[in-house]
């Protein structure tokens, strides 16, 4: 399967950023096709979950509301340059797929 | 009379005591599980006290929240969250009038800083509540965002 993950970390200042982009149709369940009238299935990523060094560091629950194609990034302090940083994410349909990074 | 008056407090009795069980029994410690009561929640309020036990909220002035004011495709809207408030250990995301106001929540370890990012749905003009939990009180802060073309449904 495609990486659906794309993943940047860079340490300034004492604080490493990471930045996510992650491939995924973010289905709410609510919108319709156009052609048949039938219900496209829900289809979102529930959670998103962020390591470094074998701990949990930012642990994302989200819900359809979160857009297509969802990008997320955050902040945390403790690590230095050439850690790795490791992205996780499972959805609704119990998929899901990893991918880690080396911080700048 | 008096015993539907009994009926009503005991119901109501329940219904307090269902709703602090949730509280306590949702997984903050689990971290596995996906709080799905809190995202079906309807209204803010419902939201707020099954994802954190509690609806009791105070305005923060140490909160921003960093959103378009007007935004043109409301299937994508940038929101940063950025609090100072020491020993923030979650930030949530809701959108006020969505049909499911949570959008998104981002539990922090003691090491991550109070900023997160991502990008939400709005169906339409609304505010955007940003909750912050920091040493068992909640903390919110809200923006309004203009949205000229909604983001629910097709």
């Amino acid at each position: 399967m495609a990486k659906t993950i794309r993943i940047r970390a860079k340490a300034s200042g004492g604080a490493t950023t990471v930045k996510a982009l992650i491939t995924h149709p973010m289905e709410t369940g609510l919108r319709k096709d156009k052609k048949t009238g039938d219900k496209i299935p829900a289809h979102y990523i529930t959670e998103v979950k962020c390591e470094h060094a074998g701990k949990t560091v930012v642990n994302a629950q989200w819900g359809p509301a979160v857009s297509k194609n969802p990008y997320l990034s955050f902040a945390f302090t403790g690590a230095k340059s050439g850690d790795t940083v490791k992205l996780t994410w499972v959805d609704n349909k119990g998929k899901s797929e990893s991918a880690d990074a080396k911080i700048k | 009379m008096k015993r539907r008056s009994f009926l009503k407090g005991t119901l109501a009795g329940s219904a307090v005591a269902v709703a602090a069980g949730a509280g306590l029994l949702s997984p903050r410690s689990v971290l596995a599980a996906w709080p799905e009561s809190a995202f079906n929640a309807k209204s803010v309020q419902d939201a707020m006290s099954s994802l954190f036990g509690t609806a009791d909220n105070k305005a923060s002035g140490n909160i921003k929240i960093k959103a378009p004011d007007i935004a043109e495709n409301g299937a994508v809207v940038p929101v940063t969250v950025n609090t100072s408030i020491a020993g923030a250990s979650a930030i949530a995301i809701i959108a006020e009038k969505n049909g499911q106001p949570l959008a998104a929540n981002f539990e922090l370890a003691s090491n991550a800083k109070g900023t997160v990012s991502t990008r939400i749905k709005m169906g339409k003009t609304m505010d955007v509540i940003a909750v912050v939990k920091a040493g068992g009180a909640l903390h919110t802060a809200r923006k309004n965002v203009k949205v000229t073309i909604g983001g629910c449904g097709g």
